[in-house]
């Protein structure tokens, strides 16, 4: 099926190059920060963790939230959504191998990233989201790649892939749980050492997977032949309404619990996110947008006429995503490590070659994502045809 | 040579095999002779800990900070972004977070205290590293093996105390004068105090110990109740910092 990605429209070769330009740029700072150090982003002694594990965080979500397309498609046969499980599947796809791309940048001896192999250590989370993600990028390949290649030689798909297909759903949730663990067991990083994390996560993954999804769709229906059905987009627009409810529902949880117990250790963590610490502010307006995207979102997916609207929908998909993206990403890992355990505060802000090389991950997954679904939607076609 | 099809792939199969094999090979021929002999001098312990008298440590004083980061090529990075630190000073109430010393203004709020790895009983660093680079030996002393840390940070995150520095570039130009008998590091890894292993191995005791004029830092055996430490934690009144959060800190400070 790969030849499939061979034979393109224009622009879809225009994309790819696009794409390739992106990966080249962010390979060329990375061989830089390979040569200089880590030292080369704006991580520091007190920041340790910035750009690179907020996308690789993020991510996560977005990947595990190809759950809320294949469960209610293989659990509850819900027929509408079988032209875009693919789509989720695909999806998840491309994001795991951003993630793991994200943590492999992260490291400052990425050379020895496979000691994580060869030395299996049980009590640390890393070992465990190393597992599960690792598993979770090959039950989708295989799962996507088996049953897209069924219908492309129009017999049902081998009897082996159902409980693969049935394994993959709690997996999904496992990935994004063990995500949360990195964050939720340190002790003495009060902003993150909290039981709503997990569900929180998942909260704002199943909004803002499936928000990307239906940009996705909306976008192909624009420039493919492509058509996943309205049906199936209001359907996932659903899923985003209640999703994003909870996930807004969580984060309220998490604040009255902070500021109501009146702890300092943690609520200084939140009063530096809303309002800043000092003189330290950077991060304030970044919040604030995200809570404003959230609600311009809210008030659109909430009323049923606006939400039928695409144009409407998509702007709240568009604002669902990059709300949780600020949300999710460096809202959520910068502040664990401000202040610092000595009360410092200290400032982060990435530098060029870290935007850069962040930018080519992100092509590299785009990249993968725009010729699995070149495939996926070139089998659809012939098919139809 | 015509190599029939089916006989290649056995052979490379065989071949492929052997290799997975070749580990267990040691149980045929195992050197029994250990790979290095002990400092019958070496100073033994079976719970190493430190107090620090924050009576008799002087305000202005480095001496301790100064023979560490000697003796452990410590570099100055000159920048506190990428600065790394063994053990330093710190406000008092910085040390001691939450306990309110700034609200009554005591005098003591500002006082600098020397902070250093905390040697934590129950360390969360050794339970989040991915790879055991960073481990408990068996008296104690948490210590960091450098050509197996990843730099993933993960131990900087999970330790509560700040106690962990990342080589965030190389760190061997920034080190003023290289100490032969001790390690330089490579730019991504983690370090911290290692409780001078490497001293305790030769019978010497850590080198802030030694260097401190006041002797204000005492170091022995928690386990052996007639050692310096086991008296004196008994005889004052010791604390720990944030041992709310059950890491069991070994280095104790006396009030």
């Amino acid at each position: 099926m790969l030849e499939k990605a061979f034979h393109g429209s224009r622009s879809y070769w225009f994309l790819i190059t696009l794409l390739l330009l992106g990966i080249v740029i962010g390979f060329f700072f990375y061989l830089k920060q390979l040569d200089y150090g880590l030292g080369i982003t704006g991580m520091s002694r007190d920041v340790t963790w910035g750009l690179y594990i907020a996308q690789f965080t993020f991510l996560v979500g977005v990947a595990a939230s190809a759950v809320m397309v294949v469960l209610p498609y293989y659990l509850h046969n819900y027929k509408v959504f079988g032209r875009i499980t693919i789509l989720g599947e695909f999806l998840a796809v491309s994001a795991v191998i951003m993630c793991l791309s994200f943590v492999l940048v992260d490291l400052g001896q990425p050379a020895r990233a496979f000691n994580v192999l060869l030395y299996p250590t049980p009590s640390s989370i890393l070992f465990w989201d190393m597992v599960v993600l690792s598993g979770y990028l090959l039950l989708n390949i295989i799962i996507g790649w088996t049953v897209l290649g069924a219908e492309k030689k129009m017999v049902t798909p081998p009897k082996w892939v159902k409980p693969l297909i049935y394994l993959s759903i709690p997996w999904a949730i496992s990935i994004h749980t063990v995500t949360a663990f990195i964050y939720a067991g340190l002790p003495g990083r009060s902003f993150w050492l909290t039981a709503i994390m997990a569900p929180r996560f998942l909260g704002s993954a199943f909004a803002s997977g499936p928000a990307l999804l239906i940009l996705f769709c909306l976008i192909l229906r624009k420039y493919t032949r492509f058509d996943p059905g309205k049906e199936a987009i209001q359907a996932l627009a659903k899923i985003v309404t209640y999703a994003l409810i909870a996930s807004i529902f969580f984060v309220a949880m998490e604040i009255f619990t902070v500021f109501y117990s009146q702890i300092p250790e943690h609520k200084q963590h939140f009063i530096f996110l809303f309002a800043g610490l000092e003189e330290h502010r950077f991060l304030v307006p970044w919040m604030w947008s995200a809570v404003f995207l959230a609600a311009l979102a809210l008030l659109i997916l909430l009323y049923p006429p606006f939400r039928q609207k695409e144009n409407l929908l998509a702007t709240a998909c568009a604002a669902v995503f990059s709300s949780l993206w600020i949300e999710k990403g460096l809202g959520l890992v910068i502040p664990g490590f401000i202040p610092n355990p000595l009360e410092k505060v200290t400032e982060y802000h990435p530098t060029g070659p870290e935007i850069a090389i962040t930018i080519g991950v992100w092509a590299l997954g785009l990249l993968i994502l725009s010729i699995l679904y070149k495939i996926a939607i070139t089998v659809k076609q012939e098919l139809e045809s | 040579m015509n190599l029939a099809r089916r006989v290649f792939l056995k052979a490379t199969g065989l071949f492929l095999l052997s290799l997975g094999l070749k580990p267990s090979g040691g149980v045929l021929a195992k050197n029994e002779s250990p790979n290095f002999l002990a400092n019958p001098q070496a100073l033994k312990g079976r719970r190493w800990a430190m107090a620090i008298d924050l009576k008799k440590c002087k305000p202005d004083c480095q001496d301790c900070i100064i023979a560490c980061h000697w003796a452990h090529n410590v570099p100055s990075m000159g920048n506190p972004k990428d600065e790394i630190k063994w053990i330093w000073r710190e406000p008092l109430a910085k040390a001691f977070p939450g306990q309110g010393l700034e609200s009554v203004n005591s005098p003591w709020a500002n006082k600098p205290v020397i902070v250093l790895c905390n040697h934590c009983a129950n360390p969360p660093c050794v339970r989040v590293c991915p790879t055991q680079a960073t481990f408990q030996r068996e008296d104690g002393v948490v210590m960091m093996d450098y050509h197996r840390c990843i730099g993933c940070r993960f131990c900087v995150a999970g330790c509560p105390f700040g106690a962990r520095s990342m080589n965030y570039r190389d760190p061997r130009p920034f080190i003023k004068k290289i100490n032969p008998n001790f390690p330089t590091r490579t730019k991504g890894v983690v370090e911290k105090c290692n409780f001078c292993v490497e001293r305790l191995a030769e019978g010497l005791l850590p080198a802030c110990v030694v260097a401190c004029p006041e002797k204000a830092i005492i170091f022995g055996d928690l386990k052996d109740p007639q050692s310096e430490i086991s008296q004196i934690l008994r005889a004052r009144f010791p604390i720990r910092r944030r041992p709310e959060l059950g890491t069991q800190p070994q280095v104790y400070y006396l009030t």
